[in-house]
């Protein structure tokens, strides 16, 4: 069977697996359409809430990223991890404690006060709208290059799928799709993985295979080979790298506050019966994240190995076919400079010839190593599972943030139950075709902010929380000021740095490195805003009096893991 | 690891002897002595967190990077394999700890009629 064939195979199985799922668990009440009726076990929990955070990015992106950056690339790998460690610790089982449906459930119970719960609204939405909008565009990719329609059909054809079972299960059908998504993706993503670690290196195992002497007859270890190519063509040495140590610091920190301070990370703890299953299911979810996240790294190397030693230096006329393929969509392209018929490969922008988009190094990988048709199909599959699932999750957010966040605490409280799941539908509806308008005309600066998104989850959410549980005094002033002015910062430093909007454009932001703060990129500079959210919020919070007595009595409540109930819609 | 995890167990003080204390949720002396207890766990988890992240794959990079664990660079493995592998031990060590201090309290949910 052709490619193609496959590939119509595998996505056509997956879909009616995803939609199959959805009709089994529709969800009767808003309890099950928030939370998915509080009962799933720390193992789906955990599997769900993996697939849910490995997003396009994660499966389509991140190894092509960290092979163009090398070292730097780490970010990545310790921040997207290291922040479930926060999660586990700090957040998670107090949360689930709490018990409610959503994120500013808790900022405006802890807070008592319908502001606070309107700011963390705010910000759960523009971090939600952001981040769902790159899904779309994965998604979009995928079809147009392996199904080879328009993208703008397959971010169609993906908007329906999602709002399948979405709309119709909720958590509960996002749920379990999830967890199906999950084997789904990790499946796509280390066959290849393996495969080409055994070309390369001879060990089964990607993670060993990375570290280990190439089979080629050279007896030289892979790394040591990859940082010498590397060196040759006019890069950084790739396992030196060449960010400051401040901004590695910081963008690092940075990813991680906001991981654990995501909306859409977080409500996957108040899906779990009891405060010990959150604890678990976030161990549990880490380990499956880490089964990828390890493997990428891997990826990356053996990836950037490949690259270079198939296309540098070789007759254009002769490239295999996996390379026309991808020049057709525009995300690989040659222009031959020196009029010598060959590719030249060079860090230099005069003599390189060759320019190469970091997103197709993970979808094209199977291709330049040669596996067979069906391995390229299932990686197909594996993006569009990561897409599908992390864009559902967020979905879930933006609908629950204006049905149950807006609409039933704050400005009408009297709706019944049913009247509410209507409207968490309606909401969902509302929410898929914003999402898709902005996949097929995404925004140029999309990407850019995905990655800000990190940086203002941090600047505002992981502060006023963290502050709620462990500070019993924390006041509402203190908490909101802290939440405005670090998410301002955060807004501001963005548009500054990233778009150039005080200093004539996006053109001008090259110039602006060296007026960086402290020498932080704007993506690090979350764990900057994230230190003045947290001063801020304390200094006046010594200016006012000490919150209610009930409120303190909730935090003590929260502390202690015993008698947890299921989440209720009521207070 | 081994001797830390002692270290945080040993004064906890016998299951029984809190039962009948646990049962009565409005013990502060015994709820704020379970939450000193949890945060102890969390600082020298926290702390073992930061040093292997920030500590080996960022500020000491360099000078690890010197020894070699098969082809990787020492500072480099742990930037991109290391601190992965810590982080979900760090977890699974904390839901255990704490699921021995819930009972040692008598806060666990098994007790629970859920």
């Amino acid at each position: 069977m052709s490619t193609q064939e496959w590939t119509y195979l595998i996505i056509g199985i997956t879909f009616a697996l995803y939609i199959g799922i959805a009709i089994w668990s529709k969800a009767g009440s808003t309890k099950d359409f928030y939370v998915a009726g509080g009962s799933v076990s720390p193992l789906a929990n955990g599997m769900a809430t993996a697939a849910d955070w490995m997003s396009a990015a994660s499966f389509i992106s991140m190894a092509g990223l960290i092979s163009f950056m090398g070292y730097d690339g780490s970010v990545f790998l310790m921040g997207w991890t290291g922040g479930y460690v926060l999660l586990a610790l700090l957040l998670a089982p107090y949360l689930r404690k709490f018990g409610q449906f959503t994120v500013p459930d808790f900022i405006g119970t802890r807070y008592y006060s319908n502001t606070a719960r309107i700011v963390a609204v705010l910000c759960a939405l523009l971090v939600s709208f952001t981040y769902v909008a790159g899904q779309m565009r994965g998604v979009g990719i995928v079809f147009s290059r392996f199904l080879e329609v328009d993208i703008n059909t397959g971010v169609i054809i993906g908007m329906l799928i999602v709002l399948f079972y979405a709309v119709l299960g909720g958590m509960k059908g996002i749920t379990y799709t999830q967890v199906a998504q999950y084997c789904v993706l990790i499946f796509a993503f280390m066959v290849p993985a393996i495969f080409i670690s055994i070309q390369m290196t001879g060990k089964v195992i990607p993670q060993i295979g990375m570290g280990s002497v190439l089979n080629d007859g050279s007896g030289m270890y892979l790394l040591e080979k990859l940082d010498k190519l590397s060196v040759e063509l006019g890069f950084a040495e790739y396992t030196a790298g060449s960010k400051s140590m401040i901004d590695i610091f910081a963008i690092t920190m940075a990813l991680m506050v906001g991981t654990a301070g995501l909306p859409h990370v977080i409500v996957r703890f108040f899906t779990v019966k009891r405060v010990r299953d959150a604890r678990k299911s976030a161990g549990l979810a880490l380990l499956f994240i880490a089964i990828l996240y390890t493997t990428a790294p891997a990826v990356a190397v053996f990836a950037r190995t490949n690259l270079i030693n198939t296309i540098h230096e070789s007759t254009y006329s002769e490239v295999p076919d996996w390379f026309s393929n991808w020049e057709k969509t525009g995300l690989l392209s040659f222009e031959d400079k020196n009029k010598d018929g060959l590719i030249q490969y060079h860090a230099s922008p005069e003599i390189n010839e060759l320019k190469v988009d970091r997103d197709i190094m993970v979808l094209a990988n199977p291709e330049i190593a040669n596996l067979p048709n069906w391995v390229i199909a299932l990686v197909a599959a594996g993006g569009l599972a990561a897409a599908l699932s992390t864009a559902a999750g967020l979905l879930l957010v933006i609908s629950a943030s204006i049905s149950h966040d807006l609409a039933k605490k704050v400005f009408r409280p009297d709706l019944t139950d049913k009247q509410e799941l209507r409207l968490a539908r309606g909401a969902a509806v509302f929410a898929v075709i914003i999402a898709g308008y902005f996949g097929i005309n995404p925004p140029g600066f999309v990407a850019a902010v995905v990655a800000l998104a990190f940086g203002l989850a941090a600047a505002s959410f992981f502060p006023a929380i963290v502050l709620g549980i462990f500070y019993k005094k924390m006041n509402k002033q203190g908490a909101i000021s802290g939440m405005v002015v670090g998410i301002c910062l955060m807004l501001f430093y963005m548009l500054k740095f990233k778009f150039g909007l005080f200093d004539g454009g996006v053109s001008a932001v090259n110039n602006l490195k060296e007026e960086w703060w402290f020498g932080i990129s704007p993506e690090g500079f979350g764990t900057v805003a994230m230190l003045v959210n947290f001063i801020i919020a304390l200094t006046v919070n010594s200016f006012y009096p000490a919150p209610p007595d009930s409120v303190q009595e909730i935090v003590e409540n929260i502390r202690i893991p015993s008698g947890a109930k299921p989440p209720q819609n009521s207070h | 690891m081994k001797c830390k995890k002692r270290l945080l167990i040993r004064k906890i003080p016998s299951a029984r002897r809190y039962q009948n204390k646990a049962a009565n949720m409005s013990n502060t002396k015994h709820a704020k002595k379970y939450w000193s207890k949890n945060i102890r766990i969390l600082s020298i988890l926290l702390f073992i967190w930061f040093s292997c992240s920030f500590g080996t794959s960022i500020l000491f990079k360099e000078s690890l990077d010197h020894f070699m664990i098969g082809g990787f660079p020492l500072g480099f493995w742990f930037a991109q394999q290391g601190s992965i592998y810590i982080f979900v031990i760090l977890i699974f060590i904390y839901v255990r700890q704490m699921n021995k201090l819930d009972k040692a309290f008598g806060f666990d949910e098994d007790q629970d009629s859920n």
